[in-house]
């Protein structure tokens, strides 16, 4: 007999129940439609405890690997502890330890979790500032390892939460995070499948995670990180993708600018355009899309066609306040 | 006897077929357009059932949710002749996974018998279509 809880919900799951006539049974409010596996209606995740596998089938392996899985299917062999699939997991205090500006409207910010805080590189935080404000950013780096998290903030015009990191946020400040959230992450087991990570802006800071963690776990297929920009002031972070490509035969940097001219590594062209000439046939590639919501729509789109395989094409579009209508002041 | 759905086996096969359906749709302009602004990862989900549905497995596709699914289509012209195009990419695409003909047939008899659904219409009790 196994225990699954969900939200106030602690039930027994009988013999030959699923994970979610148990919490039907015992009143729990799960969405649910065909009981069989299929809709994914009822995708959950598991926060403790192993989500069985079989309860995985057709779900992208991002997902199954974050430990989601389908209830109506699941006949669990551990306790679980779920969690509604888009719930963020926690909340930890943390410090702001190091802030430096990377280019004209992007700065980094490096904080220190005052416990432990389990994200993996190219999820998502929302960082909460003392007086309620919250914004989400994206984890650029091997947060385990290196025991601080690293965010990529671009400054906009009118950013309440962004101007106060590149103004006021210095170093000692306390901030919370809430989070991960996400599921555009690394997924270990296929070594030699070519890899494509494509984005504008700094969709580029879980791009540079999800790399840095493929390398860390011994990828050796070809990793393209391709990263695009309006003008050459938008590309930023030149010296880290340097320093990746110098240090891994596997990686190939490509970095575009739409108006004006290339120079150096960086060439013209929309990012979807250098995409589509260099890549033409992604069949069997791993896709992974951050940045501007209308780049990645356009991006997945593309890719799809160009042969990678829906499981395969994993996207974060960031929306940001400056994308929704103005609100009356 | 078997489904079609086991004999082209089950849940694996039907995220290839996804795959390769999808494609086809979006690559033919007589209905690409209604896919411009879709969201693929739902998509995904949903054709996965469409297709678990209509090759005899496990269904979760109810005739309200077809409508309701469909209605934002209907109201951008989708007609009988777009669902005609569906039929059509869904029997290339299960013969090109190796079903035969027979069952292909039957899978289009299936996705026939969703059409009202579909374009938010009464069944045609006797009256002509």
């Amino acid at each position: 007999m196994t225990r699954v809880r969900f939200d106030t919900t602690d039930v027994d799951v009988g013999e030959n129940e699923s994970v979610l006539d148990a919490l039907l049974r015992a009143g729990a409010d799960v969405p649910y439609s065909c009981r069989s596996g299929v809709c994914q209606s009822c995708c959950l995740r598991a926060v403790e405890g192993r989500a069985p596998s079989a309860a995985q089938l057709g779900l992208p392996p991002t997902l199954a690997a974050l430990g989601h899985f389908l209830a109506c299917v699941a006949h669990p062999q551990d306790d679980l502890v779920c969690a509604r699939p888009g719930a963020l997991a926690g909340a930890v205090d943390a410090t702001i330890r190091d802030r430096e500006s990377l280019a004209a409207d992007v700065v980094r910010i490096r904080l220190t979790p005052n416990a432990p805080f389990d994200v993996k590189p190219g999820q998502y935080v929302n960082l909460v500032r003392p007086d309620g404000l919250v914004r989400s950013y994206s984890v650029a780096n091997l947060a385990d390892d290196d025991g601080f998290v690293e965010l990529h903030v671009r400054v906009l015009e009118h950013g309440a939460m962004s101007r106060w990191i590149a103004t006021s946020a210095s170093p000692g400040t306390a901030v919370t995070l809430r989070g991960p959230a996400g599921s555009c992450v690394y997924v270990p087991g296929s070594p030699d499948e070519p890899l494509l990570l494509a984005g504008s802006g700094t969709g580029l800071a879980p791009l540079l995670g999800i790399a840095r963690d493929a390398l860390r776990h011994g990828h050796r297929g070809p990793i393209h990180l391709m990263h695009g920009g309006r003008t050459a002031a938008a590309l930023y972070g030149g010296d880290e993708l340097e320093r990746l490509r110098r240090s891994h035969d596997n990686v190939v940097v490509t970095r575009c600018v739409l108006d004006g001219p290339g120079h150096g590594d960086v060439v013209e062209g929309a990012l979807d355009r250098v995409i589509a000439a260099r890549l033409p046939d992604l069949t069997g590639w791993r896709v992974y899309l951050c940045g501007h919501p209308d780049l990645v729509r356009t991006l997945q789109q593309d890719t799809f066609l160009a042969g990678a395989s829906l499981d395969a094409i994993h996207a974060d579009a960031f929306l940001t306040r400056a994308d929704a209508p103005a609100a009356p002041s | 006897m078997t489904s079609l759905f086991e004999r082209l086996g089950g849940q694996p096969a039907i995220t290839k077929a996804v795959d390769v359906f999808y494609r086809k749709m979006l690559k033919d302009p007589r209905v690409a357009r209604f896919f411009a602004t879709t969201d693929m990862n739902r998509q995904r989900a949903k054709q996965a059932a469409f297709l678990t549905m209509v090759t005899g497995g496990p269904a979760a596709y109810t005739g309200k949710d077809m409508r309701t699914g469909h209605a934002h289509l209907v109201a951008q012209g989708l007609n009988d002749s777009h669902v005609d195009v569906v039929i059509e990419h869904l029997g290339a695409t299960l013969a090109e996974l190796g079903a035969k003909s027979e069952d292909i047939a039957q899978v289009a008899a299936l996705a026939n018998s969703v059409r009202d659904d579909v374009l938010n219409r009464a069944s045609p009790s006797g009256a002509g279509r």
